[in-house]
């Protein structure tokens, strides 16, 4: 049977309706990701052998894990030669859910280096190829886990978001990227970048599956005092009973967004005006404050959660900290010291505070927001080198929400002149996933996606 | 000669008893343990840990700061605390900078007035263990929940700080019961600042804190000694600068171990991995104190009629206060609470005071006992008979003597009233 581009939740069925076995399936994507690994750069650590499972709802499906995702006995190095020989002894707490619903770990995905970046290029290890080009970036920083998907090593990974490190790299590499509200997901075992903004996510081929896959993640964690108690709905029921919406597009977000984009979205809005949805202008605060707040807050987190990394322990001192993490220890330190910190982390506390209260008032006129992903699609590898503060420019239209701490999800909304992916995001309110989750649903019902997934994994056959 | 005035305020830390530490569940009972055997990757502050924090600490901590009556915030929160250290797992110590969970109190002692400034909740660090020409961290202590008390630099003098640091550990460990307070185990801690003012009232522009100090006598000694050394110091017009001091209680000496001339940036920040704290003030007003020491002293000398030095006496160990209580509940008891309070006061203890906790005895033996001394204590018999009451306790006290163990009074005093009976 030909299991190329089947989604999990196909897949599950087929095991299910016994026509494959968990072995095959696994197997299958074993062999997969050993046979483009070596063009693509995905994975880290790739597991020579599957240790699938038979029991659980997820079926022995083996799962790619971003490298900052903590795995017992199994290295784990955010991308970082400093943690090159860290073997942890204990499970991230999304890697032990998942593995406690019946799956199992195909490898570890290359990410930038702490992940620090937005294009992988910051990683130790080289950097990932994007499956639709490979002389293009994938995005980052969970570009490894984005390419697994968009290459079909995987129907799913897991990534991890601090501003738009899921959702970009999905966009980029054409795929669904699902950011969930920060709280939602436990960080417990996920190597901190920036603690007030960190947020475990999916890449995924279909909305459905990171639906069912969010649904097995979420909810609360004893070891993560940041998690919410609000009960985790059934998403993958939810999306089923569609919905009628009142979508916001801001207008700052299509500035300086490159034409193709602009133009797919805006068919995209036809099309959901067609439905039946309510589509009005709304004005949101410009995404270049967020560049800022969000730059100083999350270099100060850095500066504070790479402390420990002192060289006494894990075998490395900090000479092996890459270039990109010493200017965000440094940058990171300078806006926490003292004399500094009233003018720019306290300020940018109280900037989030109003970002925060930017988005309320647009929720109070709207149910979900809709507006590019990135303003731009997959760029060349080695671009990033030409800009300061890339991974910032990358990800603006990604860092209002994530400095709110809100969900988003990136879906494909067609491709450019390029031939490459373009990528929409729908925003809502905190704790509503299933909204977005609902609007994206009925999207790809309409579209598939205009087959995006299909074109693409013909230059990756079985 | 210009006249001086010793200026001191007091940092003190007192780790709490609770059952697990502060951010996770391992063991806050680390004394004489295996060294990093009570260890788990949040007090070890591995990649991707999160602190969580214990409720219990933080209710102790509400509790030490009611009774030393502070204002008990209703906002509150964590913050980070950057500094390098071999001992500190991850390059930063949980604590608390601009909403600690109080402030605000004082203590009244000597029939002076000292003023609190903060209480507040922090995690403790590891241990360096030097031996043989290497370092080694023990982490076991890293984690444990310690809560500091600072107070404003309103002592002049050592006898009052050792009055007020005695009365301090008396509460916490004894009446509060919410951490040893063992100086030698290190789970309380005194920091003294000291300086000299030519005008009272009047902070000069430095300060000397003397750490590693494991006495209440040896905080005394070390007032003593700088007030001594700075008055000496600051005659001879030598400027005084910030500085840390060790003591040296061989030699009864401070010493100097670093200067504090530059101001220690620790690029405090709120803790993002622990949601701030809000208290209703009506869940804040119901948390209960016991009687405080002061407060049953008061009660011994105004309702029971004991003398200053009986009730002070009793109330310095609450062990001795719980068996006062329990022996003059008794009926008609409460006449001779004076009698029963130098009862209790004269009985010998042996050194770990297992007085509350009595041990089962053979019943042939208390009534071997009892016989033994009434025969050679005729003369007390007779008191008793005649209507001494005092001479009950005389004998009773006698009887424990020969038993040799702690036995259960209630039982004992029966037992000896019944047969005193019989042989009249």
């Amino acid at each position: 049977m030909k299991l190329i581009g089947k989604t999990l939740t196909e897949l599950l069925s087929l095991i299910d309706k016994k026509q494959i076995s968990e072995e095959e399936t696994a197997n299958y994507f074993l062999k997969r990701a050993i046979k483009y690994n070596r063009k693509l750069n995905v994975f880290i650590n790739l597991r020579n052998k599957i240790k699938f499972q038979k029991k659980g709802v997820l079926k022995g499906i083996p799962i790619p894990f971003k490298d900052n995702f903590l795995t017992k006995d199994i290295n784990t190095s955010a991308a970082s030669n400093l943690l090159k020989d860290f073997i942890p002894p204990y499970n991230s707490t999304v890697v032990q859910r998942l593995l406690n619903n019946g799956s199992s770990i195909l490898g570890k995905t290359n990410m930038d280096a702490w992940a620090h970046g937005s294009s992988t290029e910051t990683s130790d290890f080289g950097p990932t190829k994007n499956p639709w080009d490979i002389t293009r970036s994938p995005g980052g920083s969970s570009g490894g886990s984005a390419a697994a998907v968009s290459a079909y090593l995987s129907p799913i990974a897991i990534g991890s978001e601090t501003a738009g490190s899921v959702r970009q790299p999905a966009a980029w590499c054409g795929i669904v990227g699902l950011k969930p509200t920060y709280g939602r997901v436990s960080r417990y075992g996920v190597i901190a970048m920036g603690s007030s903004l960190d947020c475990p996510g999916v890449l995924a081929l279909s909305v459905k599956d990171s639906a069912i896959i969010l649904s097995l993640i979420a909810g609360k964690d004893k070891y993560d005092a940041t998690t919410s108690d609000i009960s985790v709905p059934n998403y993958q029921y939810l999306i089923k009973s569609p919905k009628k919406y009142k979508i916001g597009i801001p207008e700052e977000y299509l500035k300086d967004t490159e034409k193709d984009i602009k133009n797919n979205i805006l068919d995209a809005v036809k099309i959901y005006e067609k439905m039946g949805h309510k589509i009005v202008k709304i004005k949101l605060m410009s995404p270049k404050y967020s560049v800022s707040v969000y730059t100083i807050i999350q270099r100060a987190e850095v500066s504070s959660n790479l402390s420990r990394y002192d060289g006494l322990r894990y075998g490395k001192t900090r000479d092996f900290f890459g270039e990109e993490a010493k200017k965000r220890i440094m940058l990171g330190t300078f806006t926490l010291s003292q004399g500094y910190v009233d003018e720019y982390y306290k300020k940018a506390q109280k900037i989030r505070t109003l970002i925060i209260e930017d988005f309320n008032k647009a929720f109070k006129e709207v149910d979900l927001i809709l507006a590019p992903t990135t303003p731009n699609t997959a760029m060349k590898l080695g671009e990033s080198s030409k800009y300061s503060f890339f991974g910032e420019l990358m990800d603006r239209l990604n860092e209002p929400s994530s400095v709110a701490g809100l969900p988003g999800i990136s879906i494909p909304s067609g491709l450019d002149k390029k031939e490459l992916p373009t990528s929409m995001q729908i925003i809502g309110r905190s704790f509503e996933e299933e909204s977005i989750l609902n609007l994206a649903y009925q999207f790809e019902q309409e579209t598939n996606f205009f087959n995006l997934y299909e074109k693409q994994s013909k230059n990756y056959p079985d | 000669m210009i006249k001086y005035y010793p200026i001191i305020g007091l940092e003190i830390h007192v780790e709490l008893n609770t059952k697990s530490k502060m951010f996770c569940q391992c063991s806050a009972d680390y004394f004489n343990k295996k060294p990093n055997s009570e260890v788990c990757p949040v007090c070890l502050g591995l990649p991707g840990a999160l602190p969580v924090p214990n409720q219990k600490a933080i209710e102790y901590t509400q509790i030490i700061a009611k009774a030393l009556n502070c204002k008990l915030n209703t906002q509150s929160k964590f913050d980070r605390k950057h500094y390098f250290y071999p001992d500190l797992p991850k390059g930063y110590q949980i604590s608390q900078y601009d909403q600690p969970f109080a402030n605000n109190g004082f203590l009244l002692i000597n029939d002076k007035k000292f003023r609190i400034q903060r209480v507040h909740l922090e995690e403790d660090a590891g241990k360096l263990i030097h031996k043989s020409n290497a370092t080694y961290v023990d982490f076991n202590r890293a984690g444990v929940p310690l809560v500091e008390i600072v107070t404003k630099p309103d002592f002049d003098n050592s006898t009052d700080i050792k009055d007020f640091l005695e009365y301090l550990h008396l509460l916490i460990q004894q009446y509060l019961k919410v951490s040893n307070a063992n100086m030698e185990e290190g789970s309380m801690r005194l920091e003294p600042n000291i300086s000299l003012t030519q005008k009272k009232g009047v902070l000069p522009g430095y300060k000397i804190e003397v750490k590693n100090i494991n006495s209440f006598k040896f905080v005394k000694k070390t007032v003593d000694f700088e007030i001594d050394r700075q008055t000496k110091l600051l005659n001879k017009n030598v400027k005084l600068k910030n500085e840390t001091r060790g003591y040296d209680e061989n030699k009864a000496i401070t010493f100097f171990q670093r200067t504090k001339e530059e101001a220690k940036d620790y690029r405090y920040f709120p803790e993002p991995d622990i949601p701030p704290f809000t208290f209703l003030k009506k869940d804040l007003d119901k948390i209960k104190l016991p009687e405080l020491p002061h407060e049953k002293l008061q009660r011994y000398k105004s309702d029971l009629k004991l003398t200053q030095n009986q009730a002070l006496l009793l109330t310095k160990d609450i062990r001795k206060a719980e068996l006062f209580e329990k022996l003059i509940s008794k009926e008609n008891s409460l006449n001779n609470a004076g009698k029963i309070a130098n009862f209790i006061i004269n009985r010998s203890y042996d050194r770990n005071m297992k007085i509350s906790e009595p041990e089962q005895i053979d019943k042939l033996d208390m009534t071997k006992a009892i016989k033994i001394v009434l025969k050679s204590n005729q003369k007390a018999v007779n008191d008793y008979s005649s209507g001494k009451d005092n001479a009950l306790f005389f004998i009773l006290g006698q009887v424990i003597k020969v038993i040799g163990k702690n036995v259960d009074i209630k039982e004992l005093k029966s037992e000896l009233i019944k047969q005193m009976k019989s042989i009249k």
